[in-house]
């Protein structure tokens, strides 16, 4: 499976960092770190593949690919194949680049959400769901539409106070709440 | 309120607005604790969409600022339950970046989860589909598992390939739901009209915890692996293979064929890779594939028209496969592409091809190996450069030395290694160095010449990293000085100002070794016409038979090393030698060095060297300083009589001579190897309380500070004790000085010294290597105290190679044999599925003619559940999709009856699973054919 994905710029910055196991915090930000350690030091045109075993455990790899000020890194185990992954850094920024013509930086920095969204729908729970990205902007294009009309739905209905039918265990705490925002609604 | 509320949601500062804010700042920490402060208050707030945009930018801090959102929990769970799905998004989001199975909220969210994947809007499944995927604990794969089979069969196929992948999680968290949703699973499978990329997906996942359970859907994997068009699948259906094929020899040959087509057919890398990849792991036993594979690695991947680095780096990484399978002719085969890939600026290559080349490493060809590999080590980087030498250590040494045959040439390449100046291997050379010097007695001369070489080196002294080196170095010259062409030289060497530089351990084993050198030119200058005159009753009674063979074996040295035969001609030049500084070697062996003047300018030189060191404050140090000194103090008391009486020396009429005798007898005796084990074989005599000698040690010496060294703390307890005790005996009994030196010495190198097996196995001789074994396996022989170590050094020389000792056991460290502990997870996993698979198959064995199969196992679960019996082959056969559909309906509905009284009726499955898995167990294991026949 896949354990990792991580986006960050040639500075070192993250722009995207998900675990498909949980880590902790502090770990994450050392895993981020000791990434870049590895991927700066390296040069240009050699292999993109870095064993992570003392990351990430047994027979674990990354394969990362630099585009522009940015660096790309899945982490997988012994179950993906390494070309495979190549192919599939190259279909997720593909996807990018569709879904905001001529992908930068700026991009991925102003639209976490989004990417998160491209993301899930091709990686699920580590697992590779698709490897066509025009299948996978389908999803994402009616996905925003969704929340398109809502955000519309929304600036007509302003203030209509919180009207889903709130589960048990929530509604509990939650009922004072919404009784306040009634009165809200009310003055 | 209304105020505020509408206020807040106004200003707000939504995400890009925060973003943008932190790029504007210097020092983003001061910008991020305000935000949040924000976002506190933000999140409490009571309209939805402002507490959703809090939430999503405290998610983006917590993602790319690392901030905690722990806090935050509820407030997701909140925002989660929102009936927009834009909200609701941001919530699952912030719950799958920042819960984890034991974030206590969780308990929460089972029913907003159940709420949601039954949704109708596919999206909102998604969504919970997705947030289980990452966070899904035991609870809520257990709670959720109906609601998940439901959506396995979905109409909608972006919610159905997300449900498949969900599986993975939820079989692994609770095995249980394997019973009910294993067939819906192996049904995306095998569907004709969707993508079984997730469904294989899993499958692959599954298999590599536990291959053995999946053989019976052999057949499907086929299926996939010849009708599939997809590449990504292709891949996954190969991994499923190479771990399917080991397990059973004849799905291996029926795979061969379709794997060969792919080959020929494909012109996608991955997917060739893959093939070459399942080849070379698990059919090497079907030459036509394999040479067909070995031909598409040297055209895809070897061949430097393409100049992709990740190519060539997996294409060697296939071939070390094949060479550490016994394929070496593949990699012989691309020898000239290893040999240049060496010098490869991709450190990835580099490696692999280091890999390759000491694959290759045979008898004949080391020498002309390894020379290029320093050659190599020479010109690289120091992290390359020690990986060389390093695997050049580590290949000749492997299987104690076995590829060496001239040892001479491979301590002189230890040496050549040793001078690199990038080396820092120093552990693994001193211990070959000692290793050899033990095991190969022939080699012996020229460990002492390489040992010169790098001790008389003064520029060496200074590189941290030589020290373990030159530590073995200087135990090897002082245990055989006797093989030195000039010990005074050496002695300088020792004595250098330049070894102040050196750790106190490491100077420790120099001063001892001083010690030996300088016992040694004392005895050589006095003692051998005294051990010809002293008669042998003057010995202890049980050394007498020693002595005599001692004396024997030094009859036939003395011809290179009695000082008496040409003493007189040859001193002038080694003093002149001594004189210019610059000793020449050569000179020494014919001429006797041993004169007056320049035992007297040793002992000088000593004197200065060592005085300062008696009050060192390293206690080894001190010690080992003291003890040569003592020596050189006795010595300068008797050494003017002995020289006026020079032409009729009596020696056994002064002290001194004694205690050299002693000494020298001492340190002359032969060390060998110890196997690991051998102390553990010495029972504990009787009446011998270590445990509590050992307590009360401890009260009397605690406040001493001991050696630093850990491993010799045992050692060193008893040491400090002996050296309070040999300080007051010194003077008055010298032959207990030399017993006690002797015994610490044994202590000090306590590992190098071999008991007494070789005499009690009756060999006077190395035994060669295989022969060993027996000779040692008899354990009684190991309880002879190590004293009595051997003294033949006579060897057999019909062998080209000299004879390396070798211990039957012990010589590997112990290897962790025990196997690591399966999760139990996992082996309720693999039981639930074997009861599904295995179990039907095996019931229905007699009807194996029938190999289509879902149908048939879908009818079977359900007899299972209700207890009917076992239908018969032509149900199977009639039986179609839509109405195994229905019994899932049925199943289903029965289910949800039960709903109250599954707690109870719940246990009771599990007895009964538990106890069909054993029999499963036993059945798989007499009956292997669970693949149907068709197939094989």
């Amino acid at each position: 499976m896949i354990e990792a994905v991580v986006v960050m710029n040639t500075q070192g910055k993250p722009r995207l960092t998900k675990f498909y196991n949980y880590v902790p915090m502090e770990k994450q930000q050392e895993i981020v770190r000791s990434i870049y350690g590895v991927l700066c030091s390296r040069a240009e045109n050699v292999s993109n593949f870095i064993k992570a075993d003392s990351i990430f455990g047994p027979e674990t790899r990354l394969v990362y690919k630099h585009y522009a000020t940015l660096y790309i890194v899945f982490v997988f185990d012994s179950s993906e194949n390494e070309l495979a992954m190549l192919d599939l850094i190259q279909v997720f920024v593909e996807t990018l680049d569709k879904c905001f013509k001529n992908v930068c930086e700026l991009d991925v920095v102003f639209n976490f959400s989004k990417i998160h969204t491209i993301l899930n729908e091709i990686i699920f729970g580590g697992q590779v769901l698709e490897t066509s990205s025009t299948e996978v902007m389908k999803a994402v294009e009616e996905i925003t539409k969704l929340e398109k009309a809502e955000v519309k739905h929304k600036l007509i209905t302003e203030n209509e106070g919180v009207s889903g039918r709130f589960e048990l265990e929530v509604h509990l705490v939650l009922s004072h709440t919404r009784s306040e925002k009634c009165s809200t609604v009310m003055a | 309120m209304a105020g505020s509320s509408i206020m807040e949601s106004f200003f707000q500062r939504s995400l890009d607005d925060l973003i943008k804010g932190l790029r504007l700042q210097v020092t983003e920490y001061n910008f991020i604790s305000k935000s949040l402060e924000e976002i506190k208050r933000e999140i409490k707030s009571t309209d939805i969409q402002t507490k959703s945009i809090a939430l999503e930018k405290l998610t983006y801090l917590n993602s790319i600022h690392s901030v905690d959102m722990i806090w935050a929990s509820f407030h997701v769970v909140e925002v989660m339950s929102s009936t927009k799905f834009i909200h609701k998004k941001i919530g699952y989001l912030a719950a799958s970046q920042s819960f984890n199975e034991s974030t206590d909220v969780i308990l929460l969210i089972t029913n907003q989860l159940r709420k949601d994947l039954n949704s109708s809007n596919q999206f909102e499944a998604g969504l919970a589909l997705e947030c289980l995927a990452v966070i899904g604990n035991t609870d809520l794969a257990r709670d959720l598992t109906p609601e998940i089979f439901t959506l396995l069969s979905s109409s909608k196929e972006f919610v159905r390939k997300k449900a498949v992948a969900v599986i993975l999680r939820v079989f692994n968290k609770y095995p249980d739901a394997v019973r009910v949703s294993f067939k819906r699973l192996v049904e995306n499978l095998e569907s004709v009209n969707s993508d079984p990329t997730a469904a294989i997906g899993v499958f692959c996942e599954l298999c590599s915890k536990d291959p053995r359970s999946y053989l019976p859907l052999a057949p499907e994997f086929y299926k996939i692996l010849v009708d599939s068009k997809n590449n990504w699948v292709l891949i996954k259906v190969l991994k499923v293979f190479s771990k399917l094929a080991p397990l059973e020899p004849r799905l291996a040959k029926r795979i061969v064929d379709p794997i060969g087509e792919h080959m020929k057919r494909t012109s996608s890398k991955s997917l060739m890779f893959e093939c070459i990849r399942t080849v070379v792991t698990c059919l090497t036993d079907y030459e036509v594939i394999l040479k067909l594979a070995v031909e598409k690695i040297r055209d895809c991947f070897l061949s430097d028209n393409d100049d992709d680095p990740n190519l060539k780096y997996l294409g060697l990484q296939v071939l070390s496969i094949l060479g550490s399978k016994q394929h070496l002719w593949a990699v012989v085969e691309n020898k000239e592409f290893v040999i240049k890939s060496l010098s490869d600026l991709d450190p990835n290559i580099k490696f692999e091809s280091l890999r390759l080349v000491m694959e290759m490493v045979s008898e004949g060809n080391v020498a002309e190996i390894t020379h290029y590999l320093v050659g190599a080590a020479l010109k690289s980087d120091p992290e390359f450069c020690n990986e060389i030498l390093g695997s050049i250590l580590m290949t000749c040494s492997r299987n104690v030395y076995k590829v060496i045959v001239d040892f001479d040439w491979y301590v002189s390449l230890l040496g050549d290694i040793s001078r690199n100046p990038h080396c820092q291997k120093g552990e693994e050379i001193e211990r070959q160095l000692v290793d050899i010097c033990l095991r190969v007695a022939e080699v012996r001369p020229e460990i002492v010449r390489v040992a010169r070489d790098l001790l008389i080196d003064p520029a060496l002294l200074s590189n941290p990293y030589m020290h373990r080196i030159l530590r073995a170095a200087v135990w090897v010259s002082g245990e055989h000085i006797e093989l030195s062409r000039n010990p005074f030289e050496l002695m300088e060497a020792l004595l250098q100002p330049r070894t102040n530089l050196l750790p106190p351990l490491v100077r420790a084993v120099y001063i001892q070794s001083a010690f030996k050198v300088l016992v040694f030119c004392l005895y050589s200058y006095l003692g051998p016409k005294e051990v010809i005159l002293t008669p042998v009753g003057d010995l202890a009674p049980e050394e007498s038979a020693e002595a005599s063979e001692q004396e024997a074996s030094f009859s036939e040295g003395d011809e290179y090393f009695d000082p008496r035969m040409k003493r007189s001609g040859a001193g002038h030049t080694w003093d002149r030698n001594i004189d210019n500084g610059q000793a020449s070697s050569s000179a020494s062996l014919e001429n006797d060095p041993f004169t007056h003047e320049s035992i007297f300018n040793m002992l000088n030189m000593i004197k200065m060297a060592l005085g300062p060191l008696s009050g060192s404050d390293e206690v080894e140090v001190q010690e080992r300083a003291g003890n040569v000194l003592g020596l050189i103090d006795l010595m300068e008391q008797e050494l003017p009589g002995l020289l006026v009486r020079e032409g009729s020396l009596r020696g056994e009429e002064f002290q001194g001579v004694k205690v050299l005798d002693l000494l020298q007898n001492a340190f002359s005796k032969e060390l060998g190897p110890v196997s690991l084990s051998a102390q553990q074989r010495v029972p504990v005599p009787e009446g011998l309380l270590l445990k509590e000698n050992l307590s009360e040690l401890e009260t009397v010496c605690g406040d001493i500070n001991l050696t630093p060294s850990s491993s010799f703390s045992l050692g060193s307890v008893l040491f400090v004790e002996r050296h309070n005790s040999q300080q007051t005996e010194k003077e008055s009994e010298p032959s207990s000085e030399s017993t006690s030196l002797l015994s610490e010495h044994r202590k000090r190198h306590g590992l190098y010294y071999l008991s007494a097996d070789k005499n009690g196995s009756g060999s006077n001789d190395y035994p060669p290597v295989n022969e060993l074994s027996n000779a040692i396996d008899g354990a009684q022989d190991l309880l002879r105290l190590p004293g009595q170590s051997v003294d033949s050094k006579k060897k057999s020389t019909t062998k080209r190679r000299p004879v390396v000792v070798r211990l039957d056991d012990g010589e590997e460290a112990p290897v962790s044999g025990v196997q690591k502990p399966k999760d139990s997870k996992d082996d309720i996993l693999s039981g639930a599925i074997r009861n599904i698979l295995l179990g039907d198959e095996t019931k229905h064995m007699s009807s194996q003619s029938n190999p289509s199969n879902t149908e048939k196992r879908n009818g079977k679960e359900v007899s299972l559940d209700t207890g009917h019996v076992p239908q018969s082959k032509d149900m199977g056969e009639i039986e179609n999709p839509s109405t195994s559909i229905s019994q899932h309906g049925n199943e289903r509905r029965r289910r949800s009856k039960k709903k109250d009284g599954e707690e109870s009726s719940h246990k009771e499955k599990q007895k009964s699973h538990r106890q069909g898995r054993s029999k499963t167990r036993q059945t798989a294991e007499i009956q292997s054919p669970v693949i149907p026949d068709f197939l094989l």
